[in-house]
C-alpha cells in the first residue's frame, strides 16, 4: 500500500518469510480470518439473493395483506411510517442535546458529564429491554396499547444516542474560525448556530439521521411489544402494525412462508443497502467539506 | 431585547433536550425495576437468581440455566468472533491492496447493517441443518454461538480497524528500522498500541451477543436446563423473554420482566468496568 523506499519485490518478501516462519505463519492466518470474513459475506448475502430472487412475485407486493399472498406491502409502508414518526421524535431532540454539549456547555461541567454517561448507558442497552420497557411504559401506562406510537417512541429513544454522537461529531468538526467570523459580524450565538454552524454540519448529522435509519429497518425485538405483529396497514398513530422486520419474524416463527421470507429478506437486504449506499456518500460529502477548508 | 430574550430562552430548550437521555434512562431503569423487583422478592432473589428450574407452570421461577446459557453462548461468540475479527482488522488495515479494500469495507458496512433477524433467518436454514447432519436437532451451544460469532465480527472489524489506523505510521516503522519483519512490526507494536482501541470493539461485540434475543430464540433450542455440552439446546436471558412474553400473565410476566432486569444489570456492570478500566490504562 505505502510506497515507500523500503518496497520489497514478491521474492525479497519470500526470501523473508523463509527466513522467518513465525511471520509467514502470521500472514497466513491473517489472510484466512480476512477470508473468512469474506466468506460469511458472500455466502449470507449470496444465500438470500440466490433463494429470495425467484420468489420475488408482483404478487408480494399487493396492497393488502392476505392468508393467500403474503404480501409484505403493509409491512413495508408500516417501516417507513414507523421510520418517520421515530425520526420526527429522535432527529429534534438529538441534533439539540449534541448544539447543547458542543456548542453551549462548559468544559467540565456536571450535567454534561451525567448527559455523557446516560447517552452511552442508552447506547449499551439491547433492544429487547427496550422493548420491554416500551411495553411496559407506552403500552400498559399510558394507554396506548400496540400502536405505532409506542413503537416509534421506544425507537426514538433507541436511536437517540446515535442521532447525538454523529451530530456532536459533526459539530466539533466546525473550524472555530467560522463561528469567530460570525461572531465578529456581530450575529449572536443562536445565529450563528443555525446559520453558520449547523449547516457546514449538515453531511455529518444526515449520515447519522441515515444510521438511525438502519436500526429502525432492522429492529425487531424491540417492536414486538410494542408496535405489535398486526399485518394491515396502520391506520393511524394509535393502529397496530408490523415493520418488515417483523413481519420476516412471524413469517419465520409461523414457519408456512418460507418462500416468502426469502423474498421478504432480500427487501429488507435491499433497503439495508440503499442506506449504507447513501451514508457512504454523505459520509464522503462531509469528508470532502473538511478538506476544501 | 427581544433577541436577548431569545438567545437564553433557546439556551434552556437546547438543555432540556440534552436532559431527556436522563430523563429516558431514569424511567428505563424506573419501570424495569419497579415491575422486576417485587416479582424478585416474591420468589424470593436467591431462588430466582440460582434457582436451576424454570417451570411457570408450577410456579418455578430460577434463571440460573438462562444466565449459564447467555455466558455460554457469548463465550462460544467470542471465541469465535474476537480472533477472525481482529485479524481481518489487521488485514484491512496493514495488508489490503486498495482496490480489494474498497470491496471489503463496504460488504462489512453492510454486515454491520444486516437486521438480526435476517442473520436468524440464515442460521434456521444454512447452520441448524448443517448441525442437525452432525448431532440432534442442530439447535445447541455451538449453533448459537457461530451465528452469534458471525453477528459480531463486523462491529470488532471495523471498532478494531479504526484504532489500528489511529496508531501513528513511526511506531511500526521503528520496529521496521530496527529490523522487525512486517508481521512482527505489526502484532508485535502496532496492534498492542491500539489495544484499547480494540478493546472496546470486543465490549461492543460481547454487548451485541449478550443482548442478542431473536436471532438466538430462534436457532438456540431454547431448552431452561443448564447446557451439559455444546451440543445441548441452550436458552438465553433473552431469548427466555421472546419465547414466553406473548402469552404471559401475572408473576410469570413479571418475572420475565425481572429477566430483563438481571440481564440489563449485566450489561450494565460490563460497560461500567469496561469505561473503568479504559480510564486506569
Amino acid at each position: 500500500m505505502e510506497k515507500a523506499i523500503n518496497t520489497l519485490s514478491i521474492r525479497d518478501k519470500l526470501r523473508t518469510y523463509r527466513k522467518h516462519s513465525g511471520s509467514f505463519v502470521l500472514f497466513l492466518i491473517t489472510c484466512l480470518a480476512a477470508l473468512a470474513v469474506a466468506a460469511v459475506f458472500v455466502f449470507l448475502v449470496g444465500y438470500i439473493l440466490v433463494k429470495g430472487i425467484p420468489h420475488l412475485s408482483p404478487r408480494l407486493f399487493e396492497w393488502n395483506y392476505t392468508t393467500e399472498n403474503v404480501s409484505m406491502m403493509p409491512a413495508i409502508i408500516n417501516t417507513l411510517f414507523i421510520m418517520v414518526l421515530t425520526l420526527i421524535v429522535a432527529v429534534p431532540f438529538g441534533v439539540f442535546s449534541a448544539i447543547y454539549l458542543s456548542e453551549y456547555a462548559k468544559r467540565g461541567n456536571r450535567a454534561v458529564k451525567l448527559i455523557r454517561l446516560t447517552t452511552e448507558t442508552l447506547a449499551g442497552i439491547p433492544s429487547i429491554v427496550y422493548g420491554l420497557f416500551g411495553y411496559l411504559m407506552f403500552n400498559v401506562t399510558l394507554h396506548f396499547g400496540y400502536s405505532m406510537l409506542s413503537g416509534a417512541l421506544t425507537l426514538a429513544i433507541m436511536v437517540l444516542p446515535t442521532v447525538m454522537r454523529t451530530t456532536e461529531e459533526a459539530l466539533l468538526a466546525v473550524p472555530d474560525s467560522y463561528r469567530e467570523g460570525s461572531f465578529g459580524l456581530g450575529a449572536g450565538r443562536l445565529r450563528t448556530v443555525f446559520r453558520v454552524v449547523l449547516p457546514s454540519a449538515l453531511p455529518g448529522i444526515m449520515s447519522g439521521v441515515i444510521l438511525a435509519m438502519g436500526r429502525i429497518v432492522g429492529e425487531t425485538a424491540a417492536l414486538i411489544y410494542t408496535a405489535g405483529s398486526v399485518t394491515g396497514i396502520a391506520n393511524g398513530l394509535f393502529a397496530s402494525g408490523a415493520t418488515l422486520s417483523v413481519h420476516l419474524y412471524v413469517l419465520l416463527s409461523e414457519g408456512f412462508y418460507t418462500n416468502e421470507a426469502y423474498a421478504t429478506a432480500v427487501v429488507l437486504l435491499v433497503f439495508v443497502l440503499v442506506i449504507n449506499v447513501l451514508s457512504g456518500f454523505l459520509t464522503k460529502k462531509a469528508a470532502l467539506k473538511g478538506d476544501s477548508i | 431585547m427581544i433577541a436577548k430574550y431569545k438567545e437564553s430562552a433557546m439556551r434552556i430548550v437546547f438543555l432540556l433536550c440534552a436532559c431527556v437521555s436522563i430523563l429516558a434512562v431514569a424511567l428505563i431503569c424506573i419501570f424495569l425495576f419497579a415491575n422486576g423487583l417485587p416479582a424478585m422478592a416474591e420468589i424470593g432473589v436467591f431462588k430466582f437468581l440460582f434457582g436451576t428450574t424454570w417451570s411457570p407452570s408450577q410456579g418455578e421461577f430460577g434463571i440460573l440455566p438462562m444466565i449459564v446459557g447467555s455466558i455460554y453462548v457469548t463465550a462460544g461468540a467470542i471465541l469465535i468472533g474476537v480472533p477472525i475479527g481482529i485479524l481481518c482488522a489487521v488485514f484491512l488495515a496493514k495488508y489490503c491492496p486498495k482496490p480489494l479494500y474498497k470491496m471489503m469495507k463496504p460488504a462489512i458496512e453492510l454486515l454491520a447493517g444486516i437486521p438480526s433477524v435476517v442473520y436468524g433467518f440464515f442460521g434456521l436454514v444454512v447452520i441448524v441443518p448443517i448441525m442437525r447432519q452432525l448431532v440432534g436437532t442442530g439447535k445447541n451451544v455451538l449453533t448459537a454461538s457461530v451465528l452469534l460469532g458471525m453477528m459480531i465480527l463486523p462491529t470488532i472489524v471495523s471498532v478494531s480497524e479504526s484504532a489500528l489506523r489511529a496508531v501513528p505510521k513511526a511506531y511500526y516503522e521503528g520496529a521496521l528500522a530496527l529490523g522487525a519483519t512486517h508481521e512482527r512490526s505489526v502484532f508485535g507494536v502496532t496492534l498492542p498500541a491500539a489495544k484499547s482501541g480494540v478493546a472496546a470493539g470486543v465490549v461492543l461485540g460481547v454487548g451485541r451477543a449478550l443482548g442478542e434475543a431473536l436471532a438466538v430464540s430462534m436457532i438456540a433450542g431454547n431448552q431452561a436446563v443448564i447446557p451439559g455440552s455444546l451440543f445441548d439446546g441452550v436458552r438465553t436471558l433473552t431469548s427466555n423473554i421472546v419465547v414466553e412474553m406473548g402469552y404471559a400473565e401475572g408473576l410469570h410476566k413479571e418475572a420475565l420482566i425481572a429477566t430483563a432486569v438481571v440481564l440489563f444489570v449485566f450489561v450494565m456492570v460490563i460497560n461500567v468496568s469496561f469505561s473503568l478500566v479504559k480510564k486506569k490504562g
